[in-house]
């Protein structure tokens, strides 16, 4: 347990000075490399992708078991020295859950899913967003109303898995559609009504 | 987080650094380091001022008032029962709570908008409405609609309504985004009544602390409670109140229209008359300064009041000191309809409105000569909930009770 801890320090304070400039850190009296090294070594003995991921300012989309799909988003931040990849989501209000991007042709954005997951850089964060990559809930079973807090579980490339609680917000957009292929093939299912526009 | 506040972080490291190479360097860096450092930058923008959103009360009362203020009222949908109220709360809370630290909403589709903050402050305030949806016998006495006037022309267009959102700022652009923020957040719940917006002085334009002028030219507010003041605790936070306002006010907003038109008709002297003031520096008319005590007894050659029994301040005042409020008002100055409409949103808070703000304005309503050219139009009283920690949320005392 400590030792996690330990390493989980060491990484915000690494993440600390790759926010800014390493040439701050090192006049505001922070080693810097010193930092990292405590990092790699704990990384290599103990911590998961689980412990160096952190969300900034979560959210999701306000969506009712009618519409039936929504979108989470957020800033996905790596707090350690290596890349990490988040390969899957779940929640538990929702039958099916991708990780989704989006193609963008002028003002119509197609999602589709995204192979390989979302690598995050090492010391890096990656913003999911409205017309951008999301994780996408699907066969909602509850609505989601504005206002609630929904918690939403990752998973990572080497096993890994951690949660984080996200709040849901009325949007208006974030409506983006499916390609003409899946859009057909959902045309009697769940999936339709999404992205109406 | 936003541009402007990572730029003066990095400004701020890059300094310390500085610092501490010229520290190494020897006794001349030394001596560098020791002087004032000018920074290249000039000081910062006042768009990056800050006032905290969290804390034992709201923010938005004590605060010194902004440049900008902007009052929306909303009536809650039918539909939406406590758990909703309790939904709202949080998103407008944590909206407030974000932007006032020059931070987007979450969600903000413009959050460019939000980098500038120039002590943004969101205050909320609970009418009848909403907190006899939640609990009715917590509905403090005093809030709903104030007894009747002779002299008001309430239009009830600017009356009564469930929720209260006053935004302020010293950037009309930030009150503009805040303010579109929170009522995306708001329409799944509750739709607006009303919007008021109003002004003051532009930030800056005078020295911190100098008595607002209103549109009729007048000093306006010179006997105002001071914040920080024991005073100020007991006519504002003070009082009798239920356990779920601790640390809470209350709020009367009286739109007052001004006839400027014919206060026009007025030369100075009788313009100075119906106040009991000289224009050019708020002094009493018995006095020199704007701070001297008014004498009401005080008679000139002929025998007469210097301060007319008609003068404002004679009848605003009153011997019993509990019967005081304190104004945080905003200038109007609408021509949309093409003729002008201009007056004071008259903010007032005070603990308890029918014991410190009614007795007041039933002697004003009796006998005021500055009846003549100002018409309240509008009038709604809300609760001020107490302020929230951080992870809490405004209204919290009553909805988690």
């Amino acid at each position: 347990m400590n030792r996690t801890r330990t390493a989980r320090i060491a990484w915000t304070a690494s993440l600390l000075c790759l926010g800014l400039t390493l040439t701050a850190c090192g006049g505001n009296g922070v080693p810097a490399e010193d930092a990292a090294q405590e990092g790699t070594a704990e990384s290599a003995a103990s911590a998961t992708a689980a412990d160096a991921f952190s969300v900034t300012a979560p959210w999701i989309k306000a969506a009712t078991t009618e519409e039936g799909m929504t979108g989470v988003f957020g800033e996905l931040v790596n707090g350690s020295d290596e890349e990490i990849t988040l390969v899957s989501a779940s929640y538990d209000g929702a039958g099916m859950v991708e990780l989704h991007e989006v193609v963008t042709e002028g003002t119509d954005g197609t999602m589709r899913e995204k192979e390989g997951g979302f690598p995050i850089p090492a010391g890096g964060s990656r913003a999911l967003e409205p017309g951008a990559d999301h994780i996408m809930l699907m066969e909602l079973t509850e609505d989601l109303e504005p206002g609630v807090e929904a918690t939403v579980t990752v998973e990572f490339s080497d096993g890994s898995t951690t949660g984080f609680t996200a709040s849901v917000k009325d949007y208006a957009g974030a409506n983006e559609d499916y390609g003409d292929e899946q859009a057909q093939e959902g045309e009697d299912t769940e999936h339709e009504g999404h992205g109406d526009h | 987080m936003g541009d402007g506040k990572a730029r003066l972080s990095r400004r701020g490291l890059l300094l310390g650094a500085a610092a501490g190479a010229g520290a190494a360097g020897g006794a001349l860096a030394h001596r560098w380091a020791a002087e004032p450092a000018p920074t290249p930058e000039g000081p910062a923008p006042n768009g990056t001022l800050t006032v905290p959103f969290h804390g034992a009360h709201q923010a938005g009362v004590e605060t010194p008032p902004q440049a900008h203020g902007t009052f929306i009222a909303l009536d809650l949908e039918p539909e939406t029962d406590a758990g909703g109220i309790r939904r709202l709360m949080r998103l407008l809370s944590d909206d407030a709570a974000r932007m006032s630290r020059g931070e987007p909403a979450l969600a903000d589709t413009e959050p460019e908008l939000a980098e500038v903050p120039a002590r943004l402050t969101t205050t909320f305030g609970f009418g009848r409405g909403l907190v006899e949806r939640v609990d009715r016998a917590a509905v403090p006495d005093w809030l709903g609609p104030l007894p009747e006037f002779d002299h008001d022309r309430i239009d009830p267009a600017w009356g009564e309504a469930d929720l209260l959102l006053q935004v302020c700022a010293d950037d009309p652009v930030t009150v503009s985004h805040a303010v579109r923020m929170m009522l995306k957040d708001s329409r799944s719940f509750a739709r607006v009544r009303w919007t008021q917006t109003g002004f003051r002085r532009a930030h800056g334009s005078q020295p911190e602390g100098t008595t607002m002028r209103n549109l009729m030219g007048q000093v306006d507010g010179t006997v105002n409670p001071a914040p920080g003041t024991e005073d100020f605790e007991r006519l504002v936070w003070g009082g009798d109140k239920p356990r779920w306002l601790g640390g809470g006010t209350s709020l009367v907003l009286r739109r007052i229209a001004t006839h400027l038109d014919t206060w026009d008709e007025l030369d100075r002297p009788a313009r100075e008359a119906v106040i009991g003031r000289r224009l050019d520096n708020g002094a009493p008319l018995t006095g020199e300064d704007e701070h001297d005590e008014a004498d009401l007894t005080a008679k000139d050659e002929s025998g007469l009041t210097v301060i007319a029994d008609f003068a404002h301040i004679r009848r605003a005042r009153t011997g019993d000191p509990g019967q005081r409020i304190f104004r945080r008002a905003y200038n109007y100055d609408h021509r949309d309809s093409g003729g002008q409409d201009a007056g004071l949103l008259f903010a007032s808070f005070q603990a308890d409105p029918l014991r410190q703000f009614v007795p007041v304005q039933q002697r004003l309503d009796e006998l005021d000569l500055l009846n003549e050219w100002t018409t309240a139009v509008g009038s709604a009283v809300f609760a001020v909930p107490p302020g929230c920690a951080e992870g809490g949320y405004v209204g919290q005392t009553l909805l988690e009770a």
